[in-house]
């Protein structure tokens, strides 16, 4: 079955560390997405998964077996890339049965799996088309076929949405859940975009300068964040985050408060306000307000709030939700 | 670009340019269609049939006009026909060796090894050396059959040495031309192969395509339309080899189309012929020219 561990997985370029060293271990038919900003190793982290980057040292097991020094292909793994890598010269049906082809498949084996993964994915149609007569959720599906069709132990997913247009990314998110319920095959998601980490994963590693800052589920990241990193990456909008004589108030270097943690008040509360600026969008409306000593914040007002700027209004953060963290940006907890 | 007025502008403006390319190319042209219709030879004692006087075409007894003797002449000429063989045979050697090994040349440029950059420079070098500059090296250097660098390794590994240029002046002429063009291929078949996307590599390395699969199937459809390219352009120039032929002395058995209108021209001094010859080659260049577009041009549409 497809569980994955990285053992101690470390990758430098010379002097360059991407990534010092990975502890990891995904559990068969998990859903895990690497999350963090660009140039976080998150990538690198996937394609040495992927056996498309070797490890400098550490091991990765695939399946309780040592795959560290093992071929691409030999791991059982399937990839969709960022660019789809289609081949350009191919049917749509010679892209998605290139691999079995490659594996020395029957013919008779090969077509069925093709109509299977076709029929699957909508792509029935389009099998004899060249991937340039395709439109781009078209292309992405052809790759994700072309991944399906060599049933694999796992799926490993770089950044695959990250050229649709906002509309269809929403879909092929539900449909890459809904393929994983089906499946029930592991997948490794890579992403910079922390809704998707949100909505997709069933654990979220997040990643900072190569480092797994923390894994967890989605909600276990939103409510307890161990580090300002972590804090400050996951939700959105953005965690306020306060230092300096507030904080000290709460014995810590830093607090965080969520946009959505505030209760607004237009006559008392913890901290005095200024309305800035004011985004509405129907369902919320979100205020950036000038907070004096802790500085701009963010507050969520639900529905739509009436707002003047320089309005003065009062914020109270919910006590249970305030987020501390000690000089080096770690979580206090109590 | 956008008023009548601008587009207007942009004719006037490119016009004197226009002009003088169009006169380039038709004042000779036009003088050799009219030289190929001439009874023109510089040894005629009486050379008054020349573009310097034209007041004797006009002449009661017309002995200027050829009309299409010259054509007729050149059609007819058993060497016409084996210039054209020879003409053919040295295209289509030299396109299959620069191709075959421009690809494979390219292939290996392509891989990381030390002093790759240099290599490269080096690899361009021979396209760069004159026709007859190379033609001179390779007849007097490499393929001379006492004292040359091929006849030394023939001799090295026990063999009789070839003299080339006697027994196998075709062979001789093909690799001299090979040599210089086998780099133009490398060049744009391995510029070609740079661009190759990083991620279909690695996609079919997770398909676990083997080696030669990975060619066939991933970098051989990448490379035909700069083959095609390179088959076009390599084409048009290898019509008119002449200074390897010319240096080697090997027109007996390979002369080719150029190197007969030559001999018409320079040494049988017959203008007329060798302008009716000129005309000629370029019209079979031309036919060439229009089925290999027709052939290999929906390539380069896509």
């Amino acid at each position: 079955m497809g569980t994955i561990s990285l053992i101690k997985a470390r990758k430098a370029f010379g002097d360059a560390v991407i990534i010092p060293g990975a502890d990891l271990d995904i559990k068969d038919g998990e859903f895990v997405v690497f999350v963090g900003p660009s140039g976080c190793g998150k990538s690198t982290l996937l394609r040495m998964i992927a056996g498309l980057e070797d490890l400098t040292s550490g091991a990765i097991h695939i399946d309780g077996k040592d795959m560290t020094n093992e071929a691409p292909s030999k791991r059982g793994l399937s990839m969709v890339f960022q660019s789809y890598a289609l081949y350009p010269h191919m049917s749509v049906r010679g892209n998605i049965s290139f691999g079995l082809k490659m594996a020395g498949l029957p013919k008779a084996e090969i077509d069925a799996k093709v109509a299977k993964a076709a029929s699957t994915l909508n792509l029935t149609e389009y099998l004899d088309r060249k991937p340039r007569q395709l439109s781009g959720g078209q292309r992405q599906r052809v790759a994700i076929g072309r991944a399906i069709v060599r049933n694999p132990e796992g799926f490993l997913f770089d950044e695959p949405l990250s050229n649709l247009d906002a509309a269809l990314r929403v879909n092929m998110r539900l449909e890459i859940m809904q393929m994983h319920k089906d499946l029930g095959a592991t997948m490794i998601y890579v992403t910079h975009d922390q809704v998707e980490a949100m909505t997709m994963a069933d654990r979220i590693v997040v990643l900072n300068r190569g480092v797994i800052e923390q894994v967890g589920s989605p909600l276990e990241l939103y409510n307890r964040p161990d580090s300002l990193f972590v804090a400050g990456f996951i939700g959105s909008p953005k965690m306020n985050l306060i230092q300096g004589s507030e904080a000290k108030k709460f014995d810590a270097t830093t607090i965080g408060i969520r946009p959505e943690h505030l209760a607004i008040s237009e006559k008392a509360g913890t901290w005095t306000a200024k309305i800035r600026l004011a985004e509405h969008l129907g369902a919320d409306t979100f205020l950036h307000v000038d907070a004096g000593p802790c500085g701009m914040m963010t507050v969520r007002a639900e529905g739509e709030y009436d707002a003047t700027a320089d309005a003065k209004i009062f914020l109270t953060p919910e006590p249970s939700r305030i987020h501390r963290f000690d000089k080096d940006g770690k979580a206090i907890r109590k | 670009m956008a008023t009548q007025q601008t587009r207007a502008l942009g004719k006037l403006a490119v016009s004197p340019s226009v002009f003088a390319l169009f006169m380039w190319m038709i004042v000779p042209l036009a003088m050799t269609i009219y030289f190929s219709f001439l009874r023109y030879n510089l040894l005629d004692p009486n050379p008054i049939c020349s573009l310097l006087s034209p007041g004797a075409l006009l002449d009661a007894e017309n002995r200027c006009l050829a009309g299409i003797t010259n054509y007729s002449y050149f059609l007819t000429d058993p060497a016409f026909f084996k210039a054209m063989g020879n003409s053919l045979k040295l295209v289509g050697w030299v396109l299959a060796i620069s191709v075959v090994g421009g690809t494979l040349l390219a292939l290996l440029l392509d891989q990381a090894f030390y002093g790759r950059g240099f290599v490269r420079i080096m690899m361009i070098a021979p396209f760069l050396v004159m026709p007859t500059v190379s033609a001179l090296v390779w007849k007097n250097m490499m393929m001379n059959p006492v004292s040359g660098f091929l006849a030394y390794l023939f001799k090295l590994v026990g063999l009789q040495p070839i003299d080339w240029f006697a027994h196998a002046p075709m062979t001789a002429v093909v690799l001299m031309v090979a040599w210089q063009w086998v780099p133009f291929a490398t060049l744009i078949l391995l510029t070609s192969l740079q661009s190759l996307d990083e991620e279909q590599k690695e996609a079919a390395e997770m398909d676990g395509t083997p080696p030669l699969s990975y060619f066939w199937y991933i970098v051989l459809p990448h490379l035909i339309r700069p083959m095609t390219v390179v088959i076009l352009i390599e084409t048009i120039f290898l019509l008119n080899v002449f200074a390897e032929i010319y240096v080697t002395g090997t027109a007996g058995r390979a002369g080719n189309l150029p190197f007969l209108v030559y001999q018409y021209g320079l040494i049988a001094n017959d203008i007329g012929g060798a302008s009716a010859g000129g005309i000629i080659a370029v019209i079979l260049a031309n036919i060439v020219a229009f089925f290999l577009m027709r052939m290999i041009g929906k390539n380069l549409d896509a």
